[in-house]
């Protein structure tokens, strides 16, 4: 059972046990325009919360992506680098950045829900 | 955005033509102005060169100069005094890319100047326009009457497509080439129309009288082959194009040699010529092209995807050194797929090929510096 959250910085989380996937929210990537560059975080990287761990560049400008929680990159979504424009096209889907290990449950609390996330950007 | 700083900006005559285009409108110079259209930045920079854009620049700023004496060669003469340019030997109809200079020989503008016959016709930069303005009334007005056109808009049409779409509207375009420039009708509309642009491109710039100025640009933009672009995709192409941006790759304290725009300062207002100096700045400015500059604009192209963007400090060696220059202005060029950037180096290090490294987000990535324009242009001579 999959749940997703979102932040206020339009990352979502999709939670499946311990493993959680994050990525840039269709919103974001409207905002951003064409994406052109992405840069992830290393595998075996230990993230705090609201640190920056990845970057995603469009023509005109270059954005921070935050770890929504504290964990360890478990895996980076390399198709990415290869294929930056997957952001526009797929972001909630294909374009994953990468999976952490959830360090702390009680960080999933501060996130918004899908009803809330929508109300953030209405 | 707070809606009392968007009720502060000026609106170009075209505003709810963006609008209408679904424009995303940002502030810019004063005005409120489209970033980019639905189809997004990418696409309309590779469709301005493989067709044609159509950009509304009617934030800048358009004056006459007219002479008291009613001969052309005194305004000409007179504006000799503000810039390193010969413009008294700039012909009917004919245009030159010249730049306001100051005492200390740095850039306070660059602009475009058009020989109209009884006129100059002056195109500057919307930040600098008053300043401008201000300078040439200061300096100019025992010769010249200045003249603030705001009573016309200005639209860039730009691309392989650009001379067959206003091929329809005035018969005359064809048969100009670069850097051509006059008053003429399009659609019946009395125009300026000059061949030139900021794109790197073939293309037309045409100021336009405000009432008339949406109409001919819808006309413009009912041609399959015309794509509306915004601010985001002008900066792309004259970025490949490997043109200045004000206030970023030049300004007051950059003067034109250390700018690499010798080929725009002619030799009639270098030593030796016949009006040597006699403009702002002239002792430094020819002292710079007498016995060279210290440091040279350069192109750089990023070894790697990552594009490198203005402000990132250039450093000679991969780890430690000082800084040896800065990049004025940098980011992705879409027709290359590949990060596009200028910056300032010392001359030693300004030789094309010559390895470098620039600072992003606490890396060094490996630049090299590289030919300008990056892309090559397309002008029609």
């Amino acid at each position: 059972m999959t749940t997703t959250l979102y932040t206020s910085d339009h990352e979502w989380l999709a939670i499946d046990g311990d493993t959680a996937t994050v990525g840039i929210t269709d919103y974001a990537q409207q905002q951003l325009g064409d994406v052109v560059f992405v840069e992830l975080p290393k595998v075996g990287r230990s993230l705090k919360k609201a640190e920056a761990a990845a970057v995603v560049e469009s023509v005109k400008a270059a954005s921070d992506v935050y770890a929504p929680i504290s964990g360890e990159v478990l895996e980076a979504n390399d198709a990415l680098t290869a294929e930056p424009a997957l952001v526009n096209s797929d972001a909630q889907g294909k374009a994953w950045f990468f999976k952490i290990k959830v360090a702390d449950r009680s960080e999933l609390g501060g996130l918004m829900d899908e009803a809330a996330y929508k109300a953030h950007t209405a | 955005m707070l809606a009392h700083d968007q009720d502060s900006l000026k609106r170009t005559p075209l505003h709810s033509l963006h609008v209408s285009l679904g424009g995303k409108m940002v502030p810019f110079a004063g005005y409120d102005m489209p970033v980019q259209y639905p189809a997004g930045v990418l696409k309309e920079h590779l469709h301005t060169r493989a067709a044609a854009g159509l950009f509304d620049v009617s934030h800048m700023g358009q004056i006459a100069l007219r002479p008291k004496s009613g001969k052309l060669e005194d305004a000409a003469r007179a504006l000799e005094r503000l810039v390193p340019q010969d413009i008294v030997a700039i012909a009917q109809g004919r245009q030159r890319y010249a730049q306001f200079t100051n005492s200390d020989g740095g850039i306070l503008d660059d602009l475009m100047v058009a020989n109209f016959g009884d006129h100059l016709f002056l195109v500057v930069n919307a930040a600098c326009k008053e300043q401008d303005e201000a300078h040439l009334r200061a300096n100019l007005s025992d010769d010249c009457i200045i003249e603030q056109l705001a009573d016309r808009a200005l639209i860039a049409l730009q691309g392989p497509k650009a001379e067959a779409v206003l091929a329809k509207f005035c018969a005359e375009a064809p048969a100009m080439t670069f850097m051509d420039a006059g008053p003429h009708e399009v659609a019946g509309i009395k125009c300026f129309v000059s061949r030139s642009g900021y794109t790197g491109e073939d293309g037309f710039e045409i100021s336009v009288p405000v009432g008339d100025a949406e109409r001919l640009a819808r006309m413009l933009l009912d041609n399959p082959d015309v794509l509306p672009i915004g601010l985001g995709a002008r900066d792309s192409l004259r970025l490949e194009a490997g043109l200045c941006l004000y206030g970023h790759d030049i300004d007051t304290a950059t003067t034109p040699v250390e700018a690499a725009l010798e080929w725009s300062v002619q030799k009639s207002r270098r030593t030796g010529g016949a009006r040597a100096g006699g403009f702002p700045g002239a002792g430094k400015i020819l002292a710079h092209f007498d016995n060279g500059a210290s440091r040279r604009r350069v192109g750089l192209r990023a070894e790697g995807r990552a594009p490198v963007r203005e402000g990132a400090l250039l450093f000679a060696d991969s780890a430690g050194g000082e800084p040896i220059g800065k990049v004025t202005s940098g980011g992705f060029g879409p027709s290359l797929s590949a990060p596009v950037a200028m910056g300032y180096v010392p001359v030693s290090l300004a030789a094309l090929g010559t390895k470098l490294f620039a600072e992003v987000r606490g890396q060094r990535l490996a630049v090299q510096v590289a030919a300008m324009p990056f892309v090559k242009n397309t002008y029609k001579r």
